[in-house]
């Protein structure tokens, strides 16, 4: 795994207005190679709207985004609705946008435990074989940045711990970084190298120990935050990552946070 | 035993047709059949546009339609959505042509070859344009095909691998115009929605990847348009209408058959 200074992706001050509402406020944002970062925040926050700036599918208002060179983006949506009428099979699927070798597509379903499915219709899959199909065609393109959103959604405790410890393996064995939104504090906290709490403007970043102490992280999640806290102390696997700016809150963010409450 | 006017007429149509399956197929899993429907009814105007100026009839409708989709792609979401803009436009367009074509009074003009099509009197230069603009529509869609499908399953999925769905989705829109102002002589503008739609929706239940449904869809489009011809031949009815007539009757009977063999469906 890779950890130069080089970074993959950063946004720089993106501010985005949808229909008059401020979604996103001076956001900066820096992905470095092999990083996980995990971005939460409550509902209707601008998590997923973060994302989209990020994949160019919105334009910011303010601020702009920069692609490092050879950046090979693999996205995750938090939904996907495939029309009815449009006739796709998971094998057809992987090989969106770009065809791949049989094998290739055999080895990628396997780690997806979908092997059995490759000419199966998108639409006859379950929930998480859907998920898992998503993640297979996000990932067999080898990207070097993986962005899940809401990945975890419908997806049980167990298989919520499950999925995040997938996330772990990948960036292990792909050496890909991971940026990831969610709304679920509880599992988040354990896979994170950095934790991003996003409302509106960023309140504060860093380890996701330091992060849950914040007291802007807090004011945000209230009692639940207890418990995640409590949950990621208890943790036997924590990250022996290094964290140039990992152990405080930005005191940009404080200084956001006024302005936003 | 065919005339010569019957051979024009079969390569007329199958130009349109193998054009129109592919797109059609797009124009379905998108939900863009209005889209398809409006753009056609929009030509009327440019067929009256291009008598009064003395132009092609092809170059008339192929201008308004460009225009037309262009501008309700432009406008879709700044305040109205696209099927009321649709709706305001394409029977503005209609009813402005139509009254423009009641001042040529000095040109007799035959609205009903324009409403309905007159494949029957298809000359060598529209085999030429017909092909042209149907070679040119196959050759974008193939070209395009990956990332029009990407960007068909999800705009987001689209712009994360760097294409850009509204690009994409002009491509479209300019092989729709194409598609209207090449087949306005096969069908008129009334039917021409019904190449696109009925073909792929009639290849929908016997595919399984997006590529064997424009495959079948150029099937059902060439049975059309070939029993469509031999019906008219033999029952002295107008081609055009005969050519979709089959076509929906494919749908029919085709879907019924999907129904009664169940391992023939791939999906609900």
């Amino acid at each position: 795994m890779s950890r130069n200074a080089e970074t993959l992706i950063r946004a720089d001050g993106v501010s985005v207005r949808l229909g008059g509402n401020a979604v996103l406020e001076g956001v900066d944002l820096a992905i470095r190679p092999g990083e996980i970062v995990t971005v939460v925040g409550p509902n209707g926050s601008g998590k997923s709207t973060l994302l989209r700036v990020l994949i160019g599918a919105v334009f910011p208002t303010h601020g702009s985004v920069e692609r490092g060179g050879g950046l090979r983006i693999g996205y995750v949506p938090q939904k996907l609705h495939i029309d009815p009428t449009l006739p796709l099979t998971v094998r057809r699927f992987l090989n969106l946008p770009r065809r791949h070798r049989a094998d290739e597509i055999r080895d990628s379903l396997e780690r997806a435990g979908l092997q059995a499915y490759a000419d199966a219709s998108m639409s006859d899959l379950s929930g998480g074989q859907f998920q898992r199909a998503l993640m297979a065609r996000a990932l067999i393109d080898k990207p070097n940045l993986l962005m899940l959103d809401e990945a975890s959604q419908g997806l049980d405790q167990t298989g919520t711990a499950d999925f995040y410890r997938q996330v772990e393996e990948i960036r292990d064995t792909l050496g890909c970084a991971v940026l990831m939104v969610s709304h679920d504090l509880h599992v988040v906290m354990r896979a994170a190298d950095r934790v991003i709490c996003l409302n509106h403007s960023i309140c504060c970043q860093g380890h996701p120990e330091a992060v849950t102490a914040a007291p802007e992280y807090r004011a945000l999640f209230g009692t639940d935050a207890d418990e995640a806290l409590a949950l990621f102390r208890h943790d036997p696997h924590k990250h022996p990552h290094e964290h140039p700016d990992g152990n405080e809150c930005h005191a940009q963010g404080h200084e956001k946070k006024s302005a936003d409450a | 035993m065919l005339d010569d006017f019957m051979v024009r007429a079969l390569l007329a149509g199958l130009g349109v047709v193998l054009a129109a399956a592919p797109l059609g197929c797009f124009v379905v899993w998108r939900r863009m059949a209005f889209f398809g429907a409006a753009t056609a009814h929009a030509a009327v105007l440019g067929v009256a546009l291009a008598i009064a100026l003395s132009i092609s009839v092809f170059a008339g409708v192929l201008v308004i339609s460009l225009l037309m989709a262009v501008l309700v792609t432009l406008l879709t979401g700044r305040g109205y959505a696209m099927d009321t803009l649709l709706g305001v436009m394409a029977h503005a367009a209609l009813a402005f042509g139509l009254v423009a074509v009641s001042f040529l009074s000095d040109v007799r003009i035959d609205l009903m070859a324009y409403l309905f099509g007159d494949i029957l009197a298809v000359g060598q230069a529209d085999l030429a344009v017909i092909w042209g603009g149907s070679l040119l529509v196959i050759g974008l869609v193939i070209f395009r095909w990956q990332a029009l499908l990407t960007a068909t399953v999800s705009d987001d999925l689209a712009y994360a691998e760097g294409y850009h769905p509204r690009r994409e989705e002009l491509i479209l829109t300019i092989s729709l115009a194409i598609v209207v102002a090449v087949a306005i002589k096969v069908v008129g503008v009334l039917l021409i929605a019904a190449l696109l739609i009925i073909p792929a929706a009639t290849a929908r239940p016997f595919s399984s990847t997006p590529e064997r449904m424009a495959i079948g869809a150029a099937g059902v489009g060439v049975a059309s348009v070939a029993g469509g011809l031999w019906g008219s031949w033999n029952l002295d009815t107008p081609t055009g209408p005969t050519i979709v007539c089959i076509a929906a009757l494919l749908f029919a009977g085709l879907n019924i058959l999907a129904r009664l063999i169940p391992r023939a469906r791939s999906s609900g």
